[in-house]
């Protein structure tokens, strides 16, 4: 069955034509009408659309062009910008929005010869931890369909969990990819701040957003890194440095590698399930010879609180451009403001607007220097703290989500629950480390994500660590039950 | 009732004339169809993000230098939020902050009206974008033209409290920095097109007061008349006001071009917040010496510093000296020509006469006129060696403006060298005393005025070219005899 198959082992089947590209993508566009009515991670999916780019990638195939991922399948976050195809941010204000560019992520996948089997369903405009936001449909966990995949790119996560794509693009603001790769037990993969552009993904904070890969192995996941990142100069904060690197992705060893658990993230307020999980995969990768040692970074504590000014204030000015004059919904109203007021009033939800609330009042005269400015100075400091860590550890190790997936709607009455949710995610994006969270265990049935984060522009040894982990760690990955 | 002074403090925004707007590659453009000089940057689509043009960078440093600012060697972009139809990302990214604008406290030189020279304190030169247009359609209903949204857009506000206290002085100052502007080649100056934007704030107190008065914004000013004439319409309405014991509301006020006259468009309620942040999507500029110092060597020399030199070293009157150095090109060919040997004040009186004359009503610039300055100083050169007269020079020079050709080739052809020969014009004068006896008895009888009668027949009779200084010897000698 092709969608078992991992995108680096169908890469070498459609390479060596023991498979077709279009017969690939169909199996996954039939398993996604299969599952997907229960699931719920697609926001649009087009069987033309995707087998025009099959054609592409299967004619590059014949004519010898296949790279690594040529033929692949692969599901798109619906924040990024797909050509003629519309692209919702899961919001009603932008339902009917068609876009008239590809992403550059998304360019870059064509270039690949990705196929594109749909749009996966996320937070409102990426703002949750739970795709609970979303303005059109709940999203499930494969692992248990009463529980959330996590957010904001629940989609994606639930798409590749549940093999209907072996890869997925996601975003990532505060955890977005990882804390969803965590609650549905696959791979997620943050970028370094700056090596992946942001041209064409809808911003929600700019300054913290990245995109990057979902896969259900670490290889994988490097590979579709790979393919994305590089600098681009759409994007002025694209770093100037050549796409993530994979040669040597096989090549590292835990023997030695120092490995720093942040000591802040299992205390009581971590599940004593996940904490365990952790521990046992802590004491697997001793056996391979990892040096681990406890770390104390107090300021990350700080992180959420930072975290839910920066990120709404960005995004209050972000979502300013959705009034209703150029594209999307337009609400009939008293004058220009009147149709302004009456399209974003119908347009957003509640939890948008509940940020655009928090930022405008956080950027506000009077309370710039107590909110706004206070918070970037607190993050300074904390990418200060993160960065001194890195001189003594090559990884710093952690739980990615304090719980194990949750039931669907057990935390909408408890907003605070749910952003603390993030705690160990946050730091990554603050600092514009890279970071990753892996599979560690199970606790009831439920996956345990392992986050693993870098320094700056150590991707590639990040990556490499991850592998090795992901192979110190052979019962840590599984199948969620479904057919 | 008791005198006012006026404080006019100056907001001038300039449309940079790069190739392409200042995050996008579209074109930057007058007019045209609307909505065709847009993409998905300027236009604000979602997922788009700036590239900032370098060139609109370099040409604000280089009018910061010209204004003698301090350069802010680490400057940012901030984004000004606020909702407005014509404003496609619902901000406008521009530059906040007393010491981040590119370039802070400089100050621009004006001629004072009693001579010598005024500052003008400059507070900030500052780099942003423009929005587009709002337009009421025909048919009813609005549109809104984005062709301009993006375009690269420079903000350069006077010091407060303010330099200039009367309504000529804000026209010689916008006189002076369109000059600059237009000097350094960053912006066309064309007020009329609205590349070149001016709002004064004008405010008047009791003479003596240390308090200043409420002040309004003047809008839609779109030539140097109407600059002048909206701050003394301003400054005598307030004045009105305040005599007949109300008070001055502040507002933002428009100008009405027929009427001549100001009229309220919007009262100023609470101060906007705009919520200024630094953008995110953009990162830092920062400069150092090396590069500062190589944009401080591409400054030409600047109009008010080359009417001093003109003045001192010329020695041509300051209202010459001025008219020369109003246009770039024009002081350019002043400069070539005395270069080439011409002298100034000649080449000068020539210039500011009959070929400032002939290109007006031609409709010509310099840049497209016929006349070479070598050829201007070849022609001057003719008169001083006495090859021809002055009187024909100005014939010779009306057909070189038409022809362009050189004015000996001309003199030459047509014959119209000067006649320095005593013989030829002996015979000709000798011929009019002989025609005019009473005139002659007139002059015996002491009259001896009428002698400028028969000089001007003398010089009809030869078609103007005899060498008048010889016909005046000649004709004196005659009547002496």
């Amino acid at each position: 069955m092709p969608t078992r198959l991992s995108a680096t082992r169908l890469a070498a089947r459609l390479a060596a034509k023991e498979l077709g590209v279009r017969e690939v993508a169909q199996a996954h566009l039939d398993r996604i009408a299969t599952l997907d009515a229960t699931l719920g991670a697609f926001l649009t999916v087009d069987p033309d659309e995707t087998m025009r780019w099959a054609d592409a990638a299967q004619a590059k195939i014949d004519a010898g062009e296949a790279g690594p991922l040529t033929g692949v399948p692969i599901a798109i976050k619906d924040n990024l910008c797909t050509a003629g195809v519309r692209t919702t941010c899961a919001s009603r204000i932008l339902e009917s929005h068609v876009p008239i560019y590809d992403a550059t992520v998304v360019r870059r996948l064509r270039e690949a010869g990705c196929v594109m089997v749909g749009k996966t369903n996320l937070d409102e405009f990426a703002m949750g931890t739970s795709t609970e936001n979303s303005a059109f449909q709940v999203t499930r966990n494969p692992w248990d369909f009463d529980r959330s995949p996590g957010g904001s790119s629940g989609g994606s996560a639930a798409a590749v969990a549940a093999e209907m794509a072996p890869l997925a693009l996601g975003s990532d603001t505060g955890g977005s990819i990882r804390q969803p790769a965590s609650l549905c037990g696959i791979v997620g993969f943050k970028p370094t701040y700056g090596r992946c552009s942001r041209y064409g993904l809808v911003a929600f904070g700019s300054s913290l957003d990245q995109i990057g890969p979902f896969a259900r192995t670490v290889e994988d996941a490097a590979l579709l890194a790979e393919a994305i990142t590089g600098h681009d100069r759409r994007d002025s904060t694209s770093a100037n440095h050549p796409a993530i690197a994979t040669q040597a992705l096989k090549s590292g060893t835990l023997r030695g590698a120092r490995l720093g658990v942040l000591k802040e993230t299992l205390g009581e307020s971590t599940d004593p399930r996940v904490t365990q999980g952790v521990e046992r995969a802590l004491d697997a990768l001793r056996a391979e010879g990892a040096d681990v040692h406890e770390v104390s970074i107090p300021s990350i504590g700080y992180g959420v609180t930072t975290y839910y000014i920066i990120a709404p204030a960005e995004a209050s000015s972000n979502l300013a451009r959705f009034d209703g004059v150029r594209y999307g919904l337009r609400v009939e109203g008293k004058g220009h403001i009147g149709m302004m007021e009456a399209t974003r009033a119908a347009g957003f939800g509640h939890e948008v607007k509940a940020r655009i609330m928090i930022g405008t009042y956080a950027l506000s005269a009077g309370y710039y220097d107590a909110f706004y400015l206070r918070a970037q100075q607190v993050r300074a400091l904390m990418r200060r703290d993160l960065e001194a860590a890195f001189q003594d550890f090559d990884l710093l190790v952690s739980p990615t989500s304090p719980v194990p997936a949750f039931k669907i709607g057990e935390l909408t009455s408890d907003p605070l629950a749910l952003k603390m949710l993030d705690y160990c995610t946050i730091p990554a994006n603050m600092g514009g480390f890279p970071a990753l969270s892996l599979n560690c265990g199970f606790a009831d049935g439920l996956p345990i994500g392992l986050h693993l984060m870098g320094p700056v522009l150590g991707d590639e040894r990040l990556l490499q660590l991850a592998y090795c982990v992901e192979r110190a760690l052979p019962d840590a990955t599984g199948r969620p039950p479904l057919p | 009732m008791p005198e006012y002074v006026a404080s006019v403090g100056m907001e001038v925004h300039a449309e940079l004339m790069t190739r392409s707007k200042m995050f996008c590659r579209c074109p930057v453009a007058f007019g045209g169809e609307p909505n065709t000089r847009v993409c998905p940057v300027c236009l604000g689509m979602p997922g788009t993000l700036p590239v900032p043009n370098r060139r609109a960078i370099e040409m604000v440093l280089r009018t910061a230098l010209a204004l003698d600012c301090t350069i802010a060697m680490r400057s940012v972009f901030h984004r000004k939020n606020y909702f407005y139809p014509d404003l496609p990302k619902g901000y406008q990214v521009s530059q906040y902050g007393e010491t981040n604008p590119l370039g802070y406290a400089g100050k621009l030189e004006i001629p004072a009206s009693g001579g010598g020279y005024k500052r003008v304190g400059i507070r900030r030169v500052h780099l942003e974008e423009d929005t587009g247009k709002l337009m009421h359609l025909p048919a009813g209903g609005s549109g809104v033209d984005f062709n301009r949204a993006g375009v690269p857009l420079m903000e350069i506000v006077t010091d407060f409290p303010p330099d200039i206290t009367t309504p000529d002085e804000a026209k010689e100052y916008l006189a002076q920095l369109r000059q600059i502007l237009v000097y350094l080649e960053v912006c066309d100056g064309k007020m009329e097109e609205g590349s070149m934007r001016c709002e004064p704030n004008i405010s008047i107190r009791p003479e003596g007061s240390e308090t200043y008065g409420t002040k309004t914004e003047l809008k839609n000013l779109n030539s140097f008349r109407s600059v002048q004439l909206g701050v003394q319409f301003e400054v005598r309405r307030q004045t009105a006001v305040l005599d007949h014991g109300q008070r001055v509301v502040q507002e933002t006020r428009g100008w009405d071009e027929n009427r001549e006259a100001s009229f309220p468009m919007r009262v100023k309620e609470a101060e906007n917040d705009y919520r200024y942040f630094p953008d995110p999507d953009l990162v830092p500029m920062v400069f150092d010496e090396a590069y500062l110092e190589s944009l401080r060597a591409t400054l030409p020399e600047l109009p008010l510093a080359k009417s001093r030199r003109y003045q001192e070293v010329m020695g041509l009157s300051a209202y010459d000296a001025g008219l020369l150095v109003a246009d770039r090109d024009w002081a350019a060919y002043f400069e070539s020509a005395v270069e080439l040997g011409g002298d100034a004040k000649t080449v000068c009186n020539w210039m500011n006469g009959d070929y400032a004359r002939y290109l007006n009503e031609s409709g010509n610039t310099v840049g497209s006129g016929n006349v070479q300055p070598k050829q201007l100083v070849e022609l001057t050169k003719l008169i001083e060696d006495g090859t021809i007269s002055g009187k024909i020079a100005k014939d010779v020079f009306a057909e070189m403006f038409r022809t362009g050709h050189d004015p000996r080739t001309i003199v030459q052809s047509k014959g119209a060298t000067q006649i320095s020969d005593a013989g030829a014009i002996g015979e000709i004068v000798a011929r009019v005393v002989g025609a005019n006896p009473d005139v002659v008895a007139k002059y015996k009888s002491g009259q001896t005025s009428v002698a400028g009668f028969l000089i001007g027949r003398v010089m009809a009779e030869s078609k103007g070219r005899a060498n008048p200084q010889l016909v005046r010897d000649l004709v004196a000698k005659a009547l002496d005899e």
